[in-house]
């Protein structure tokens, strides 16, 4: 590891941080219009975030560290998973350290603390939602492992920067099986990132919120730090499926010649996927909860289904 | 891999998806058009299996595929669905995640039943076969989990579709005498089928087969 690298990595760590919210910015800016609303700004995140930071923190007495602790270790933890995708080049340090099952491994640690610390407090609105949570995540994580297996299957190794080599870098062959690991992404995508077919981020609605359940008792810099962590879990998962699926127009790490152009391939295909997003959004309807393993049951099979077609159409 | 077999298994795959997407479905209408597109994927893996192989007459069975299966039986059944007034959902008799799973071990076993003889076969599609055999055992588990006489027959469109398949990709097709055959064969048995719905629907007031397991008027 040499000091480019290094500056790469911080580099992609800050861009990660500060770009999350704006990304959720223009998730939500999409589906305003598509929806016939008038937009709040791209930049609102930003501006809920620094609100709640500057609230004072109410507690609940019975509130145990835990409880106090986790927003922070779900920022960091979201914070390192984005962090060590390769987005914007490979080979970062800290891609060498972590590979996709460890990827997964983070997001699970996550979600055991929010569900603990939504329990923690003893409403009933908090058990429920972790409940949920648990019903959604336990399914979906599988799909999320067979989808990473297909990938790793192709490149003969776990590690997402060799992946994302790879898929990026050898010439063009059409994988069929891709095609399935994508759709199960997509799906494993929405429904981890409580968006609409599983949850809806917008709802407080008791019957069908889920996330918004789980973090009903938190509030200011807590508040904040949970928000924002869900802001930089949605980047990580999408820098994750544009790193599985659409590679292309990487950078090196050390080259910094070839950074602004990664850097407004990047831009781009945010764009996009953020607008894809809001459309999905937009023209779905949120299923019953109790549709929701049926869903994620669809999921797990096609990520199977794309293991299957490779080792068969392997020649 | 050349680029025509990499485009042929990419069509295999996204023929087993919609398999798979009929076999979950729930509504008629959504089952015919997911029809309508598998046949439409049939007729351009069938076009590009003639291009790539020099087979001409592949070109004409791509051809009556894409007249028949994409626009003449998907018109028919929106016909025939929409004289009988029916837009229900699909009663199955398992839940879809369980029929599903049992898809996925179909899809196994039809992917291991295909290896020995794709590995005998010496055309450029022989490693689609299993994929073939797949869609046909799921068109076909699809006509037992259905409870209304629509989606049954659907379902056997479907696996009239996964034999085609599995002929293009094991031997380049068949004799055009014996396609031609088969396709007035499904055009007409369409028809039966549509008068047998009336019929059924007269008789016992619903398309539900289950009816028709009595003998006796009781």
């Amino acid at each position: 590891m040499n000091t480019t690298t290094l500056f790469f990595q911080l580099f992609q760590n800050m861009l990660v941080l500060l770009a999350a919210p704006l990304l959720l910015g223009w998730v939500n800016n999409c589906r305003a219009w598509m929806q016939g609303r008038s937009a709040a700004g791209i930049f609102q995140p930003y501006r809920s975030l620094a609100k709640l930071f500057h609230k004072d923190a109410v507690l609940a007495h019975n509130a145990s560290p835990l409880f106090r602790h986790t927003p922070y270790l779900l920022f960091v933890s979201m914070w390192l998973a984005a962090a060590m995708v390769p987005v914007l080049a490979i080979d970062l340090p800290l891609s060498a350290a972590v590979d996709v099952i460890a990827l997964v491994g983070i997001f699970a640690l996550a979600r055991v603390f929010i569900a603990l610390a939504a329990m923690d407090i003893g409403t009933s609105f908090g058990t429920l939602g972790a409940r949920r949570e648990m019903l959604i995540s336990f399914l979906a994580e599988p799909a999320l492992l067979m989808v990473f297996f297909t990938a790793s299957m192709i490149a003969h190794s776990t590690s997402l920067t060799t992946i994302v080599e790879t898929l990026a870098h050898k010439q063009f062959v059409i994988h069929p099986s891709l095609a399935f690991a994508g759709i199960a992404f997509l799906m494993v995508l929405l429904a981890e990132n409580a968006r609409i077919p599983v949850d809806n981020p917008s709802t407080h609605l008791e019957l069908t919120m889920i996330h918004e359940a789980m973090i009903l008792e938190y509030s200011a810099r807590h508040l904040a730090l949970i928000e924002w962590a869900s802001a930089i879990k949605l980047f990580a998962y999408i820098t994750i499926g544009i790193a599985l699926f659409l590679p292309f127009g990487i950078a090196e790490a050390g080259n910094w010649g070839a950074l602004p152009f990664a850097l407004v391939i990047l831009a781009l295909k945010l764009a996009a996927a953020g607008f894809g997003l809001a459309l999905l959004e937009s023209v779905s309807a949120k299923l019953r909860i109790f549709r929701a393993p049926e869903y994620l049951g669809t999921a797990f099979l096609l990520a199977v289904l794309g293991i299957l077609t490779l080792n068969l159409l392997k020649v | 891999m050349t680029l025509a077999q990499q485009l042929i298994n990419l069509f295999a795959a996204l023929l087993l998806l919609i398999s798979f997407a009929m076999l979950s479905q729930r509504r008629v209408l959504t089952l015919i058009n997911l029809f309508a597109w598998q046949g439409l994927i049939l007729a351009i893996s069938a076009a590009v299996v003639a291009w790539t192989s020099h087979q001409h007459h592949l070109y004409y069975s791509a051809g009556l595929t894409l007249l028949l299966k994409v626009l003449v039986l998907p018109w028919l059944l929106h016909r025939l669905i929409r004289k009988l007034q029916i837009k229900w959902d699909v009663e199955t008799l398992f839940n879809i995640p369980t029929t599903m799973l049992i898809g996925i071990v179909m899809v196994v076993f039809a992917f291991n039943l295909a290896l020995p003889i794709s590995a005998l076969s010496a055309t450029v599609t022989k490693s689609t076969l299993g994929i073939a055999l797949a869609c046909v055992l799921l068109s076909f588990m699809m006509m037992i989990t259905r409870r209304k006489a629509v989606p049954q027959v659907i379902g056997f469109l479907a696996m009239e579709n996964g034999l085609f398949f599995a002929a293009t990709s094991a031997t380049y097709g068949m004799p055009m005498v014996v396609e031609l055959g088969i396709a007035l064969d499904v055009l007409v048995g369409t028809f039966i089928f549509g008068i047998f719905f009336f019929h059924i629907r007269e008789t016992f007031d619903s398309l539900d087969i289950k009816h028709m397991e009595k003998l006796k008027e009781d």
